[in-house]
């Protein structure tokens, strides 16, 4: 592993004050007047993989827009800190260079290249009248070579498949030099390998000091995958913290109206899970 | 990162050889070729048509206008040559050329900023609205109000196309398509009317040139307006390149990477609009430049806008001027209107670009 393309970091372990992560409370966004997201809490911590659980339609994806200030909290007394910076406060651009959110289905018809996609995760950091500078493009090729496609980078993104378009827009949000980093289900439409494989990469990012938000719904590689969860259900967290303590029969079975039974891998020591239907 | 199975990170070979990298990384180039080809178009232009005119006549012409012809040694040209240049071809071509740029620096906004491949300048109901203002001083016989009838129609358009798509809700690429089909159909229903109610024979000629757009009757006025409206709102428009790539993947990722996505697009939308207003308030609504010529350059630059909006500006400078010398020669001494000059170019080549499987639509 050599070092990303991000502006990493050194991850703090400890109690001596550092870099703690993102940390949301009472965030809440209603509309039309339904209520999607009801006083959630959230955290992230610093360095790690989190990961953000939850059925169909429970608002993981509009917890992350609102995270990423994509669209503003309904209620005013929302906050969302990252290492004590207060992230809805920030400018938009300013939020760009720190953040960066990758979403679940983007998508051009435009012939657009790789490398030019990438190059897009530099906006925020240059003038809106300047070009890509030398520095930019090294910043987008070291984030290609992150996600293990230099070799793509003058392709044109609509003749990849999903898994390496999945790749590349993690390279644009790379490219954003983020310290945090949301991804809205990364793994979503991706073979095993290609899963396992974007999932190695966040581990990597996380290594460097990253924090990483995923929303994830297959629970399986969550547990495989995140040191951090929290499990959302119609907009509001059923339960947070380590895995092995949220990913259990007695929260699960009812979010999820399923069955759990929780084996442990062999080898990792990390939960498995396996569900039927009750009755 | 390790190197993986699935994509070795090797040096650049296999999949990145199936692309034109020479043609996209060439870039540089492009725009100094295009500046050129847009001088000698304008040059040759003026010298086409009936009267036999050199491109030295020409030089001769505009440098004695500007006051050069003594340093520069040129021989001043006959009355009847310099006029045939000076007030007719001259007006005319640079009002082509100025129309062609604005038309196609609009198309690639409204395409981009809709992410819709048949947008063009005149989606937001524009030319429609034009046109109504426009039928309206033809058939009460006020033809000196007509290009401010015709700014004021599109301006209009607009204001009730985005009230509309903002009424909806926010202002989404869908919504503002749907406004401006709303509008475009009801402006030009109020078109057909009038022009059924009380168009007579003489008026008609007249409405359906202004209709199909045309230069024809381009004076130096005509080249103010819009080398002006061109000048301000197309280089404003032009230098959006950043803000623009930051919409190829969508609002929402625009938004992510720090662009305020409601502000801009008004901004721009407005922008597109009263340039297109200003086109159309001297030319008429020509169509297919805006649509046609944003896919054509695109073929050559890709999708960032640094370069294509630029060059587009100056492919569609030269190319309106060829459109609408075909238009004044081709059946001479009659002329057709330059958009049905630009509909016979744009069809069959939309058509091309869309059977070579370009992912237009
Ligand atoms: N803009 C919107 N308008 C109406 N309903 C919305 C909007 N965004 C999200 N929702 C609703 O909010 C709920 C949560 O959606 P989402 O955040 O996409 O869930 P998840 O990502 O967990 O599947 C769903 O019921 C969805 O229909
Ligand atoms: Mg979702």
């Amino acid at each position: 592993m050599t070092t990303t393309a991000t502006g990493a970091r050194t991850a703090t372990t400890g109690t001596t004050p550092g870099p703690r992560g993102l940390d949301a409370e009472r965030v809440s966004w209603s509309v039309g007047g339904r209520l999607i997201l009801d006083g959630v809490d959230a955290t992230a911590p610093a360095g790690a993989v989190s990961g953000l659980l939850g059925p169909n339609g429970s608002g993981k994806s509009t917890l992350l827009r609102v995270l990423a200030g994509v669209q503003p909290p309904s209620d005013a007394g929302a906050r969302v800190a990252f290492d004590d910076a207060d992230l809805l406060g920030l400018g938009r651009r300013k939020r760009a260079r720190v953040l960066a959110l990758v979403e679940q289905e983007a998508s051009t018809d435009l012939p657009l290249t790789v490398l030019d996609a990438v190059l897009l995760g530099r906006i925020p950091h240059r003038s809106l009248l300047a070009g890509d500078s030398d520095a930019d493009r090294a910043v987008a090729h070291r984030a290609l070579a992150t996600v293990g496609m230099t070799a793509f980078a003058e392709r044109e993104v609509t003749t990849l498949s999903g898994g390496e378009r999945q790749r590349v827009h993690m390279a644009r949000a790379l490219a954003q030099e983020p310290a945090l980093i949301l991804l809205d289900e990364p793994t979503n439409h991706l073979d095993v390998a290609a899963q396992l494989d974007a999932l190695r990469t966040l581990r990597a990012l996380a290594e460097d000091g990253v924090t990483v938000l995923a929303a994830l719904h297959d629970l399986n590689l969550a547990a495989q995958t995140c040191d951090h969860v929290v499990l959302l259900s119609e907009g509001r967290v059923v339960a947070a913290g380590d895995v092995r303590d949220v990913l259990v029969p007695d929260v699960l079975d009812p979010v999820y109206g399923v069955r759990t039974e929780v084996l442990t891998h062999p080898r990792t020591g990390r939960p498995v899970l396996s569900f039927e239907l009750p009755g | 990162m390790t190197t993986r199975t699935a994509a070795p990170a090797g040096p650049v070979a296999g999949p990145a050889a199936t692309v034109r990298p020479a043609a996209r990384r060439g870039g540089v180039w492009w725009l100094p070729a295009a500046v050129v080809a847009l001088v000698a178009t304008v040059l040759v232009a003026v010298t086409i048509g009936p009267a036999d005119l050199s491109v030295g006549d020409v030089a001769a012409s505009v440098a004695g206008h500007l006051g050069l012809g003594g340093v520069l040694g040129l021989e001043p040209l006959g009355t009847l040559q310099d006029g045939m240049v000076w007030q007719l071809r001259l007006p005319r071509v640079l009002t082509a050329a100025a129309v062609g740029a604005g038309l196609a620096v609009c198309g690639v906004v409204m395409q981009s900023l809709t992410r819709n491949p048949l947008a063009d300048p005149y989606l937001l109901g524009l030319s429609s609205g034009a046109s109504l203002g426009a039928v309206l001083v033809l058939v009460a016989g006020l033809t000196v109000l007509l290009p401010v009838a015709a700014f004021v129609g599109a301006v209009a358009a607009l204001v009730a196309a985005l009230t509309l798509a903002g009424a909806i809700g926010t202002i989404t690429p869908t919504r503002t398509v749907l406004a401006g089909l709303a509008v475009s159909q009801l402006a030009a229903a109020a078109t057909s009317f009038v022009i059924f109610w009380s168009a007579t024979g003489d008026s008609y000629r007249e409405i359906l040139s202004w209709l199909m757009g045309s230069v024809a009757g381009a004076t130096w006025t005509s080249v103010a307006v819009t080398g002006i409206a061109v000048l301000v709102l197309g280089t404003l428009l032009a230098s959006s390149g950043s803000v623009l790539d930051a919409f190829t993947f969508g609002d929402t990722a625009a938004a992510a990477l720090g662009v305020p996505v409601a502000r801009v697009r008004w901004l721009l939308l407005v922008g597109v609009a009263l340039l297109t207003g200003a086109l159309v308030s001297q030319s008429g609504s020509i169509g297919f430049v805006g649509l046609i010529l944003p896919h054509a350059v695109r073929m050559l630059t890709g999708a960032r806008h640094r370069l294509l909006l630029p060059l587009s500006a100056l492919c569609g400078a030269s190319f309106l001027v060829w459109a609408d010398t075909l238009a004044r020669t081709v059946f001479a001494p009659r002329e057709v209107p330059v958009g049905i000059v630009t509909a016979a170019i744009g069809a069959p080549v939309f058509a091309l670009l869309l059977w070579k499987g370009r992912r237009i639509a």
